[in-house]
């Protein structure tokens, strides 16, 4: 389907360019980490749009693609500790997926440093928080997405 | 959908003429799985003017576009032009197709389209083989080999060897191919689920980033993208300044000019036509004489072969279903019960469908359908007669 004329969540162009970064949350574990983060009141960007997904195996590599070509800047992925997983062995398929899903887009010109792929449980508050600044700040660096015409037509 | 849409479609895909025969119906080896499913009553729902008609909704994706249905009708209706512009239409109003892989394929195709990406797609190029990124003679479109690989690295990872292998065989012949940086994918499959915007937006990269580089002749090794330029392409466009030859025709010109060598290869092997090589370009012959000046290399020819040739049971990723399965089970049943060790196509597509029947379980015993799947690209550079 055709992404134009859909709205796109997303910066603006130019001057006051934030990233705009979509998170896939596991359920059990990270999703559970951002709530921590809330509670003990670490700090974290508000550029992230969080999703929750029942494992990080939920995460197909087409909604890595797709948020990225409706207008996202990164995406990041997180789940449970391997081992952890609740449905044993999600987070290795995910991993192994999410692999080549950066391959491809290094292929594509994207750049495989627009995704990543962390571990963090349900008592990583703190992680979960940094991982968020240290992200944010990493697509700050790369810059708008390339497919959203440097911001411009995004938002 | 706009009547007259409609009509100019019946007109131009020449399915006025229908006489309802339905010896499209008889051939087809979709009707074969699906019972609910006749090509005869698409086009006669549509000379009737019946708008909205659940089952064409449903059926236009059911239709592999193989073109069997084509070389039967006495009355010579475009039945896969027909269905390609019904779904254009459909696209269009929003109704599209559930893909495999939620669309990742056409997704990626689209991010081709709809930006000029600096591109890593030559991540296969090293000192082995000689190419040129520019200037030339002959041009060699690579396609999504090398990508499909990436992603179908479980099933069928030597995929990501297609176009290397094209290079060494072009290279032996004494030809060193432009390969460009920025090639974007032909179109094929948003074409085939009616996404003809993103289509002509790739195809107008392709053609101006071809006709730079002054070369008079392309190779290609898919043949998707072979239809798609030879075909859709100038179709779409105008007449294309460049000659187009499928890998297989160049082979075997460069073997009876004494360009090319074979060495001996030991090994039984089958030869599936795709439908984009064969029904659709009509490229039988070629890949046949190839095989047989491979010394050692028994060729075992399959009882549904050259225009009987059935599908690998999808298209344009748009009907990968329970059908498509039992359609793969059978032909590799067929291809097994040759004696042949390998099955040769050169499709990726057909390559993939085929690794994938029999990725996970199998509903028969898995003896009866465990031959291997071997690009047939990749079997040409594995003969060539230095050994590399
Ligand atoms: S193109 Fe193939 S699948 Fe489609 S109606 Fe014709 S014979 Fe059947
Ligand atoms: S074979 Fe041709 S004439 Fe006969 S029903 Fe099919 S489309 Fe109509
Ligand atoms: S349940 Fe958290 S990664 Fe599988």
């Amino acid at each position: 389907m055709s992404s134009e004329g859909e709205k796109k969540p997303g910066s603006t162009g130019g001057e006051g360019w934030e990233p705009n970064i979509v998170a896939f949350c596991c359920n059990w574990c990270s999703y559970a980490g951002a709530d921590l983060a809330g509670v003990s009141r670490f700090q974290y960007p508000p550029n992230i749009k969080v999703i929750r997904v029942m494992c990080s195996g939920r995460v197909e590599p087409q909604f890595v693609l797709r948020a990225l070509e409706l207008g996202a800047d990164g995406v990041l992925i997180t789940g449970c500790h391997i081992g952890d997983c609740h449905y044993l062995s999600g987070n290795e398929k995910a991993e192994v997926r999410m692999k080549m899903t950066a391959d491809l887009l290094e292929m594509l010109g994207i750049g495989r440093d627009r995704m990543r792929l962390e571990w963090i449980s349900a008592s990583e508050g703190e992680k979960f928080a940094e991982t968020m600044r240290e992200f944010t700040e990493r697509i700050r660096e790369l810059g708008p997405n390339p497919l959203t015409n440097g911001g411009e037509d995004s938002g | 959908m706009a009547e007259d849409e409609i009509s100019k479609l019946i007109e131009e895909t020449g399915a006025f003429d229908c006489v309802e025969c339905g010896k499209c119906t008889s051939v087809c080896p979709a009707a074969v799985y699906d019972t609910e499913f006749a090509p005869r009553l698409i086009v006669v729902k549509a000379q009737e003017g019946i708008k909205d008609d659940p089952m064409t909704k449903k059926n236009i994706w059911v239709c592999l576009t193989c073109e069997m249905c084509n070389s039967m009708c006495p009355y010579k209706v475009n039945y896969t032009g027909f269905i390609q512009g019904l779904r254009s239409m459909y696209f269009r109003r929003g109704e599209v197709p559930i893909c495999s892989q939620g669309g990742l394929v056409h997704t990626m195709q689209r991010l081709m389209a709809k930006e000029d990406l600096k591109q890593n797609r030559l991540g296969w190029v090293d000192d082995d083989i000689k190419i040129s990124k520019d200037k030339g003679e002959v041009l060699l479109f690579t396609g999504c080999a090398y990508q499909l690989g990436t992603i179908f690295d479980d099933r069928a990872a030597f995929l990501r060897d297609v176009p290397k292998s094209a290079v060494k065989i072009l290279n032996a012949a004494g030809v060193t191919p432009v390969v460009l940086e920025d090639e974007v994918c032909c179109g094929h499959d948003l074409l085939w689920v009616g996404d003809e915007d993103s289509f002509l937006k790739l195809m107008d990269k392709n053609i101006e980033r071809i006709k730079a580089t002054g070369v008079k002749k392309v190779v290609f090794t898919c043949p998707e993208c072979f239809r798609t330029f030879d075909v859709d392409y100038q179709d779409f466009s105008e007449d294309l300044p460049f000659e187009m030859v499928h890998i297989s025709e160049f082979v075997k010109d460069a073997i009876d000019d004494g360009k090319l060598k074979l060495r001996n290869i030991d090994k039984k092997v089958t030869y599936h036509d795709s439908c984009r090589l064969g029904k659709h370009m009509g490229i039988y012959d070629p890949p046949r004489e190839v095989l047989s000046a491979v010394p050692g290399l028994e060729m075992i020819e399959m009882e549904r072969s050259r225009e009987k040739a059935t599908c690998c049971g999808v298209n344009a990723w748009a009907n990968c279903e329970e059908n498509g399965k039992k359609m793969q089970i059978d032909r590799l049943k067929e291809a097994k019960g040759t004696g042949a060790e390998s099955m040769l196509t050169f499709c990726p597509k057909c390559e993939i469908h085929f690794r994938c029947a029999t990725h996970n379980k199998v509903p028969v015993p898995i003896e009866d359908v465990d031959i291997e799947v071997e690009d047939f690209t990749n079997l040409i550079a594995k003969a060539l007669e230095d050994g590399e």
